[in-house]
């Protein structure tokens, strides 16, 4: 820590710009439905891929229904069962996660927390969620087509992804499913482009990159990981559909299927899978990077206490994010690749633990010596921080090459991810959304609702989770629609499958809870004030609330100081805003 | 307070369950007992680091709750700590990762007097082949499959003709003889698994892919496709039955040749 006598931690001065032209919409069509105004856009996300979410969330109802009582509901079958799951997979971590983190949050937050007036490209923003909704219809087109939409497991494996053993593999659900991914692609690149350019040229005077808020910090970092990623997934889009339409080879080799010969050689199934991975892992952190970010900010803010170790935290995001680019084989340890690359992968992958432990660490220590307000938002990053360890040091068993063999493929994986980057992210959303939705809507989410939604979720995806990694060390493999009989299976497995299956059914159900609060508070919620949670950053600054459009009224904000001045010695208040000019008082600074 | 109770509930129920509920692998059947001490190493230090880390958020919920007049302490950095807790957390991430490679070492470095075994998958069903006298497997060709010949061998390889073939039967393993066991699909991608083995490869058409392993005790084992290989996925089951020497000699004798196979299909010519 370097301290710094008053007066010397001034703005640093940037050129002076023109303010931008803003374009002001003339009717309640550009206003409400094709606006340009990120907060809009952000919403239109937001409930967006919440809609589609809930689909997801059914369909996990589904098929946790058929695992338990497996031959019972006549109308999961197979067919309908591998359906259920890869378009559940696929609408959690693509339509859901990522559209709600960058499209979401990244929309809403970053031109208020760096007091921008709006994205730098208005109007590329606005394409951005209409090509998203597009590729979200097209998803769930699939649904209402000949065959249905495509089993082939969210990873979408080739050759089986388009043969005819597969839900949809020779009829429309893969390409559907293809399309859709390719045009959320590049509706994403619109809006992506435009969250990088706005973090590094949109910036308010005074607002340097190492005074920015760790949400940002974790927002910019995934989209410039997504921006690198996504591309690899498009290309493998692309060569799909070649092979599936065109009768190319890329990921087909010489295949009997059913006893008849078929007209593809020479291609490569694992490259498919190469190209999937050097997507799908830097996707995980693409969804855990803002939700670091996002909970670095609530704990700050609700324990009162600067986040521990600022500049430890800033450097950790941006080393996941590039760590992230060279463990992606830890998914293919049992693919048949060469097991030379196991050597490589488990130590990148491990590796990558260190930066991770730091930021735990720097949590828990923020913590320590707070003054802890156990508020909603505080509650669920509480629960993330239990949620995510969990999860976290599951992996270390996944990464860990020889301890993954026996472990792939079984439930133990199931449990991992969904700990790791399906519950611990969604904990960190709620949280954000009770810690936001006052700036969004002007009126603070009901309190008790909140509590009855937190502990069910809590409590309910733990021991949904935590017992399922135990049905994967018995060897229970993943995506069987029925386990049938076996040898090493006792039956009490069946009976912690229907345990786990209540707790499914209860968990699901209190998300209406949540649901039924976000629209009555909408109308009887107490009303916020601008600042409810006395909190530092610009976003809580602003002349109105709900901020009106272009953010700021005439003038806009000059930051003075970092993101975290809560409880300064000597200041009159817990927190000292990012706009208050460092006068009188001692002032101390983390100088970057 | 609830919270801190809940807190620590929820760290002795994990350990809890994780001492007391009775799922736990199954009795290991083969040489990898190593990737299962991994697993414990690796149970331990993790294990370690959960429950330090909840008790710890527990007790700062416990201890710096807010009451009126609490103010927060103001500490930005402390770079000697963090730099011991990365520390600390590099020497047991090596902790797993230092013997973790080491037994991969082992299981891609396949002894030379393992014989070899060839598994090959399909939509849904396993088959097997083995090595005839000659100790060798006779090349084989996706393109040279057809229902006289469904693993698609050689004809013109003198290497196969004497392959023992078994389609869609029960696989015997001798006790105590390294297999290496090579894997070929002919469709989509499929899995060989066998959880009291713990050892599991992808099998990918187009190529041949491999793992090693010595069954230690004989036994009846359940095989399970673990790769989503389609709608029949889960019941692709076959059967391994490892038996002692004489046991086995006994079941390899009543199986097929591939010369054998040849011939009975030129005696019951296809309709």
């Amino acid at each position: 820590m370097v301290e710094i006598p008053s007066g010397s931690a001034d703005a640093v001065p940037t050129a002076e710009v023109e303010d931008v032209e803003l374009y002001h919409p003339k009717s309640w069509w550009t206003k409400y439905v094709f606006s340009q105004d990120a907060k809009i856009i952000a919403v239109q996300y937001s409930v967006t891929a919440i809609s589609i979410g809930l689909v997801a969330l059914v369909l996990s109802w589904l098929m946790r229904l058929q695992l338990a009582f497996p031959g019972y509901f006549a109308f999961i079958d197979a067919n309908h069962y591998y359906q259920f799951i890869t378009m559940h997979g696929m609408i959690m971590v693509i339509y859901l996660l990522t559209a709600l983190f960058l499209g979401g949050f990244g929309n809403y937050l970053i031109p208020l927390m760096l007091g921008a007036r709006d994205m730098v490209f208005p109007y590329a923003n606005m394409l951005s969620y209409w090509i998203y909704l597009l590729a979200v219809l097209i998803l769930v087109a699939g649904f209402f087509v000949p065959g249905g939409p495509t089993g082939a497991g969210w990873t979408l494996y080739p050759p089986q992804a388009v043969l005819s053993g597969t839900p949809g593999g020779s009829d429309w659900g893969i390409l559907l499913m293809l399309f859709s991914l390719i045009v959320f692609i590049i509706g994403f690149t619109m809006g992506g482009l435009n969250y990088v350019v706005t973090v590094l040229q949109g910036r308010a005077r005074g607002m340097t990159l190492m005074r920015m808020p760790l949400t940002v910090w974790g927002i910019f970092t995934a989209t410039v990981m997504a921006l690198l990623a996504f591309p690899a997934l498009f290309v493998a889009c692309v060569m799909m559909l070649f092979d599936r339409l065109l009768g190319t080879s890329f990921f087909m080799p010489a295949i009997v299927e059913m006893g008849e010969q078929l007209q593809h050689g020479g291609g490569s199934p694992i490259l498919f899978q190469h190209l999937f991975w050097f997507f799908g892992h830097p996707e995980v952190y693409i969804v855990a990077l803002p939700a670091f970010g996002i909970v670095s900010d609530l704990i700050s803010t609700h324990a009162r206490k600067n986040i521990f170790g600022y500049r430890m935290m800033v450097w950790a995001i941006v080393v996941i994010g590039a760590l992230s680019f060279i463990v992606w084989a830890h998914h293919m340890y049992v693919s048949g690749m060469n097991p030379a690359f196991g050597f490589f992968f488990a130590t990148t992958t491990l590796i990558i633990a260190v930066p991770t432990a730091i930021k735990v660490y720097n949590w828990v220590l923020t913590l320590w010596r707070g003054d802890i307000h156990l508020t909603l938002p505080m509650l669920f990053a509480l629960a993330f921080i239990v949620t995510f360890v969990n999860g976290g040091l599951t992996g270390l068993f996944l990464g860990n090459v020889v301890v993954d063999v026996p472990l792939s493929d079984t439930l133990f994986v199931v449990a991992h991810f969904h700990m790791v980057m399906g519950v611990a992210p969604i904990l960190v959303i709620f949280g954000a959304i009770y810690h936001w939705y006052p700036k969004v809507t002007g009126r603070m989410l009901d309190d008790v609702l909140g509590h009855i939604h937190f502990w069910i979720t809590f409590l309910g995806t733990y021991a949904i989770f935590f017992p399922m990694h135990y049905l994967g060390l018995l060897g229970m493999p993943r995506r069987y629609h029925e386990l049938g009989d076996t040898v090493f299976v006792p039956p009490s497995a069946n009976t912690l499958n229907i345990f786990i299956t209540v707790m499914a059914l209860v968990v699901g159900a209190a998300q209406i809870v949540f649901l039924l609060n976000l629209v009555w508070s909408l109308f009887k919620g107490r009303e916020a004030g601008g600042n409810p949670w006395r909190a530092t950053t610009l976003e809580w600054q602003t002349p109105q609330t709900p901020p009106a459009h272009g953010n700021w009224g005439k003038d806009l904000p000059v930051v003075y100081r970092w993101a975290y001045d809560y409880s300064v010695p000597g200041a009159a208040d817990d927190f000292i805003p990012q706009t208050q000019p460092a006068s009188g008082g001692v002032t101390r600074e983390v100088v970057a | 307070m609830a919270v801190v109770l809940i807190l620590v509930l929820l760290v002795v129920g994990s350990l809890l369950f994780h001492v007391l509920s009775p799922w736990w692998w199954t009795p290991i059947a083969s040489n990898w007992t190593y990737i299962d001490s991994t697993l414990v190493v690796t149970f331990w230090i993790t294990g370690i680091v959960f429950v330090a880390v909840v008790l710890f958020m527990a007790y700062c919920v416990y201890r710096f709750r807010h009451k009126p007049g609490n103010k927060a302490a103001y500490e930005p950095e402390n770079r000697r700590l963090e730099w011991l807790l990365a520390s600390g957390t590099a020497v047991g991430v090596a902790a797993m990762l230092a013997p973790g490679l080491i037994v991969w070492n082992q299981f891609v470095t396949v002894p030379d007097e393992a014989q070899p075994l060839e598994v090959v998958a399909q939509q849904w069903l396993w088959s097997f082949r083995l090595p005839g006298v000659d100790g060798k497997l006779g090349r084989s060709d996706t393109r040279d499959i057809t229902s006289e010949n469904p693993l698609g061998l050689n004809r013109n390889d003198a290497a196969g003709l004497d392959d023992v073939i078994v389609e869609g039967g029960e696989l015997h393993l001798p006790v105590g003889k390294p297999v290496r066991v090579l894997l070929r699909s002919i469709d989509v991608v499929h899995d060989f698994y066998v959880p009291e083995f713990r050892a599991k490869m992808d099998m990918i058409p187009g190529m041949v892919t491999y793992f090693w392993l010595t069954p230690t005790r004989t036994g009846t084992f359940d095989i399970l496709c673990a790769e989503l290989c389609g709608v029949g996925h889960p019941q692709m089951r076959g059967t391994v039955v490892v038996d002692e020497a004489a046991d086995y000699q006994t079941w390899l004798d009543q199986q097929q040749t591939f010369n054998q196979l040849l011939a009975s299909g030129e005696q019951q010519p296809a309709n």
